[in-house]
């Protein structure tokens, strides 16, 4: 297939950025959206023109590193998956595609689509964690009596990947959908009460101290959100906040 | 504790969400008076003075009242104006419509149209209620109410621009009732319920105020 690509580029955080429009051919159904992206900038290398920086790791849709926002969504025109599964055969010939990078104060552009998400490692690094003994006598997971549904529930808000769609397809950038996760991926299990309460307070001040919007409810993060979360995560993480705060 | 909530995202979000609850109540109580008069004059004429002369209601609720519909606004576009400054370079194409419903994006529009509506029933009713009562110092008539709500909507303009407003009400209600729950951190397994209760309401209330308005000018 042909394609008509508008592109964001911006040679570093400090400088404007605008979109750039390229075109490109053989382009199979089959490939992916990154391949499709390798097989532009090796054009743009032949042509000695700067190829176009994005964050790519396992292409598998395990690391969430990959980032863009493609035609208005956050990873694409497709639920439940992030930009590397995003496959060709979404798109037509003749298709025109909008690449830009996910988009929020919390997020500067580092160049071209790559941008800076170490503001939700700050998140992480201020209450993300259960500081246990792990010297060699540390009990056995096993042995704790845990609820099959509260085990589930707390399989399931860790399965996040941190890539940040929740922020980049949210109309007010706000990280709810991503905290509430990580808050409660310990607050189902009873290894995450001893610091629950330090955690939700540390962790949410740390998210306001970011920059992040307030989150409205709108559902849109569940929806783009690669694994799935639930917008439940984020009533509970109200619910442990205001216990915690009051 | 109000400023322990004030200084943090959710605390905000939380304290946006207990004055629209309490609106929500306030405008349930203000329906069923009003439903009185398509039925009962003299019931809608009893209420409506108990209301009016109530000492509780009038030097108490009603400046809690107002103080809570000038919170719900003034918070709400002040949210409005944090949430937009966490993005200040805007995507050229969001498509908001593939993962949201319009209602849930455009709170701050259905509240504003809600806020005129506002200022036209503060003229049309509350200013000229204060006034009789409390500037020009009339004396009380237990049995005027019914003849000054029919007078008013003897306009047929009138009566559309509030069957409007009240349809932007529906909107509003219909992601604002619910979502409060989800702020003050209700996640329980009766939620569902939660939600189907709050979209009866949303549809149902709105509905009636219409139909009390309409009503009101075929039979005048």
């Amino acid at each position: 297939m042909k394609l008509f690509l508008k592109i964001w580029r911006q040679s570093n955080g400090d400088s404007q950025g605008s979109f750039q429009n390229y075109e490109i051919e053989d382009i199979t159904p089959d490939m992916s959206f990154l391949e499709m992206m390798d097989v532009l900038n090796e054009k743009l290398i032949i042509e000695e023109i700067d190829p176009i920086a994005f964050d790519h790791d396992c292409r598998e849709g395990i690391c969430g590193s990959c980032s863009m926002f493609i035609n208005g969504r956050a990873h694409g025109p497709d639920t439940g998956i992030t930009t590397c599964q995003l496959h060709m055969r979404k798109f037509k010939d003749g298709d025109s595609i909008v690449i830009e990078p996910f988009r929020a104060n919390s997020f500067p552009v580092i160049k071209d689509l790559v941008v800076d998400r170490t503001s939700f490692d700050r998140i992480q690094h201020s209450g993300g964690y259960i500081s246990i003994n792990t010297s060699g006598n540390t009990q056995d997971a096993n042995t704790i009596p845990i609820r099959k549904e509260d085990a589930d529930n707390a399989f399931d808000a860790a399965t996040c990947i941190g890539c940040g769609a929740c922020v980049a397809t949210c109309k007010n950038a706000s990280a709810m959908l991503f905290v509430s996760a990580k808050v409660s991926q310990f607050s189902y299990l009873p290894q995450g009460q001893v610091e629950a309460k330090e955690r939700v307070l540390n962790m949410v001040k740390q998210m306001d101290e970011e920059g992040f919007g307030n989150c409205t409810n709108t559902g849109a993060c569940e929806v783009e959100c690669p694994k799935g979360i639930s917008i439940t995560n984020i009533a509970r993480m109200n619910n442990e906040y205001l216990k915690a705060k009051l | 504790m109000q400023m322990k909530l004030m200084s943090s995202s959710i605390g905000r979000k939380v304290l946006m969400a207990l004055s629209g609850l309490f609106l929500v109540v306030f405008l349930t109580q203000h329906f069923f008076i009003n439903i009185t008069s398509v039925f009962s004059e003299s019931l809608y004429n009893t209420l409506s003075h108990f209301m009016g002369s109530n000492p509780i209601v009038q030097f108490l609720l009603q400046p809690i009242l107002i103080l809570g519909v000038v919170f719900h606004f003034v918070m709400g576009f002040y949210l409005e104006i944090l949430n937009s400054k966490s993005r200040r370079k805007n995507y050229s194409k969001y498509s908001g419509s593939e993962n949201a419903s319009w209602i849930s994006r455009n709170m701050i529009f259905s509240g504003g149209v809600i806020l005129l509506f506002l200022v036209l029933h503060f003229i049309d009713f509350w200013i000229p209620e204060m006034n009789y009562k409390y500037v020009e110092v009339l004396p009380q008539d237990p049995n005027r109410y019914f003849e000054e709500l029919v007078h008013k909507f003897e306009s047929p303009l009138r009566t559309v621009i509030y069957s409007i407003s009240f349809i932007f009400l529906a909107l509003h209600l219909l992601h604002g009732f619910s979502s409060s729950f989800k702020t003050v951190g209700v996640n329980s397994k009766y939620y569902n319920l939660i939600q189907k209760f709050t979209f009866l309401f949303s549809l149902l209330i709105p509905i009636g105020f219409i139909f009390i308005a309409i009503f009101h000018n075929l039979t005048s």
